[in-house]
């Protein structure tokens, strides 16, 4: 019993860090590389949106995606039991 | 009141450097005596019960280096664009770091990472790999930090490089090997508050003189505050093309290469062995997650800000000095000249300045390193911040250089003493083992700050790659594939940390050539820097190749597997 419910918890877990680590590529080398030239025509405030991707939004982005990981776990260890 | 205000702005620039490199230096040796380290596990992982905060607080200190603080605003002030490599390289790395690498090291619950290299691939080899990887990438970068210091001392109390390198080095000694891990992880905290302060003030000081907004990441995208109502990236990116640089918004490198240095950089800060080690202190599964958010939450202030500082100082300098008559300049300039770290050639006699893209016609060199140190002084800012920004950088440097230390320091006396040379050894004998090889690191640290072999600078910066073309696939396959065997990652670390030395020695150091190889010769027209990247597959081709043709490990092995990745209650999930 307790080795399916290993199993099914690492699934849960690799599921989680690969939607996380798609919005991670997805911002920094999506949008402050790759699509930069085209984002870079869209202008809020005085930023260029490519340049602000790449020089702020993504790193504002991977605090919060590290956090909502943090959350995640947490609720996730307490439904199988591995909470410490 | 009155009375104060003026004290206070008569005590110049260089007194207040002593008072405020005095206050926090007192501080540093005073956490020292108080966190003293009793046995191994104070010494090599803090006693295993630093909260999250303070987890965080440190790692921050940590990663948040020299370059960091003195010279990452000033690369970017000349980069532009291409400055978000290291804004992004150096920050990405953290989600890897708690997604996929802190829970398990700190589950698996050792003391260094050659610790968890040796034990997961269950070889003598394996280890002995780590611990060259572990000592090569720690050598390259500390040497980097002692230099740090001994710019900021010498710049700002007037002491010549080398002694600023030796006061240095008595500090970081004395907390370092009087307290390890322990008396290092609270010093950090300490110089976390330090290094944010002196980087934020003067940061918002000169938002608001510039663009009117206190906070510098929004005064960045704001109009600039002379009545203009020009954006200021706006204002710059046409003085960069009026001058004839590339545009600031735009830069310069490829695209490839912008990806793959950023790629590089980033699966190095998760492979760097001073940072992974952080994550070993905390007590928790669950505190090593959250206390790399708050890493990461604590870096960001200070890298979100950095590119405006650039962008501030960069405008700023380009009007004080363009097309004005040399007699006039400030006086900031002729100091700054007499250390060479600004050198003005007036090619066509006008007597005038011209700082323009054209090299020939190019009479002001600027050195990116002074940009945030001189910054306070372009922008008149109080002598007291001024101040405060050379006790910035010296908490970032020491911090960084004493939490490498002391990678440098387990590797000998826990990897190589007591794990392979002499495993009979006390705890005690551990200890001072674990002491002696602090002197010994600090006293090379030392070495190579005084006498820095002229390729250091460029050396540095490929530690990353160094970190990201060895440990990092690894320790990732080591989690994430079971039947990952020790011929396949011996084999990919060799041929990840080879190939990352000999493309750095053939591409950026010029060693097998009379002449440094011309750009279009890269492979794949990545650089140097961005070859980590490259490494790091070859790594990953070689380690899973060999090991499919190479028999599984032990069941023994597999269950460690089984049991770092689950936060507790693993030890019954694998016996029932």
């Amino acid at each position: 019993m307790k080795i399916i419910n290993a199993k099914s918890y690492w699934r849960t877990n690799i599921k989680y860090v690969l939607i996380l680590l798609a919005v991670w590529f997805a911002v920094s080398y999506g949008a402050g590389i790759l699509l930069k030239d085209q984002l870079n025509t869209i202008k809020i405030g005085g930023f260029k949106l490519g340049f602000w991707f790449a020089q702020q939004g993504s790193m504002y982005v991977f605090v919060i995606l590290i956090f909502v990981y943090v959350r995640l776990m947490n609720q996730l260890d307490k439904k199988y039991g591995y909470d410490e | 009141m009155t009375n104060r205000i003026l004290l206070m702005s008569d005590i110049d620039v260089q007194t207040w450097t002593y008072i405020l490199v005095g206050i926090t230096f007192t501080l540093y040796i005073g956490i020292a005596i108080w966190s003293r380290a009793g046995s191994t596990k104070d010494f090599y992982v803090a006693g295993g019960g630093v909260s999250p905060l303070a987890n965080g607080m440190a790692t921050a200190a940590d990663w948040m280096s020299a370059a960091s603080f003195i010279s990452m605003a000033g690369i970017i002030s000349f980069a532009g664009y291409d400055g978000a490599v290291y804004l992004m390289g150096w920050t990405g790395g953290y989600v890897l770091l708690a997604l996929l690498l802190a829970p398990y090291l700190r589950k698996f619950g050792k003391f260094t990472v050659p610790d968890f290299i040796g034990d997961r691939y269950y070889s003598k080899t394996a280890r002995i790999v780590a611990v060259f990887c572990a000592l090569l990438v720690s050598f390259t970068y500390v040497a980097g930090q002692m230099r740090g210091v001994g710019i900021v001392f010498s710049r700002f109390l007037e002491v010549d490089i080398n002694t600023g390198v030796i006061i240095g080095m008595l500090i970081v000694l004395f907390y370092a090997v009087l307290g390890g891990m322990k008396g290092i992880t609270y010093t950090q905290v300490a110089q976390y508050c330090v290094l944010i302060f002196a980087f934020m003030v003067p940061a918002i000081f000169i938002s608001i003189q510039m663009t009117g907004n206190p906070i510098p990441q929004l005064g960045f995208g704001a109009e600039l505050n002379d009545g203009s109502g020009t954006y200021l990236l706006d204002k710059l990116d046409g003085l960069s093309t009026e001058l004839g640089f590339a545009e600031y918004t735009e830069g310069s490198k490829s695209m490839i290469d912008v990806f793959a240095i950023t790629f590089a950089l980033m699966v190095g800060t998760a492979g760097l062995p001073h940072v992974i080690v952080r994550f070993f202190t905390v007590k928790r599964v669950k505190d090593a997650r959250k206390s790399a958010g708050i890493a990461l939450l604590l870096i960001v202030i200070l890298y979100t800000t950095a590119p405006a500082v650039a962008a501030f100082a960069r405008t700023n300098m380009i009007e004080t000095v363009s097309n004005q008559p040399y007699a006039n300049v400030p006086e900031w300039f002729k100091k700054w000249e007499a250390t060479e770290l600004i050198k003005f050639n007036d090619k066509n006699s006008d007597g005038l300045i011209s700082y323009v893209g054209d090299e020939s016609k190019n009479e002001l060199i600027v050195d990116r390193d002074i940009m945030v140190l001189a910054n306070p002084e372009i922008a008149k800012l109080p002598n007291w911040v001024i101040a405060l920004v050379a006790a910035g950088g010296l908490a970032a440097a020491l911090s960084t250089a004493a939490g490498l230390l002391l990678v440098i320091s387990s590797s000998v006396s826990h990897d190589l003493i007591k794990k392979i040379i002499k495993p009979s050894i006390s705890e005690k004998g551990e200890l001072i083992a674990a002491r002696l090889s602090a002197v010994g690191a600090v006293c090379v640290a030392g070495y190579f700050g005084i006498n820095p072999p002229g390729f250091v600078a460029a050396v540095v910066a490929l530690a990353f790659g160094l970190a990201a073309a060895s440990f990092f696939p690894a320790i990732i396959l080591g989690i994430f594939y079971k039947r990952m065997n020790k011929e396949g990652a011996i084999a990919g670390m060799l041929v990840g940390i080879f190939s990352m030395l000999l493309y750095m020695m053939k591409y950026k150091l010029g060693w097998f050539d009379d002449v440094l190889p011309h750009k279009s010769e890269w492979w794949f027209g990545i650089s140097p820097e961005g070859f980590g990247t490259i490494a790091m597959m070859l790594n990953f081709i070689v380690s899973i190749t060999i090991t499919k043709f190479t028999k599984a490990p032990p069941k023994s092995v597999q269950d460690i597997v089984d049991h770092i990745r689950i936060p507790s209650g693993a030890d019954d999930a694998v016996q029932h």
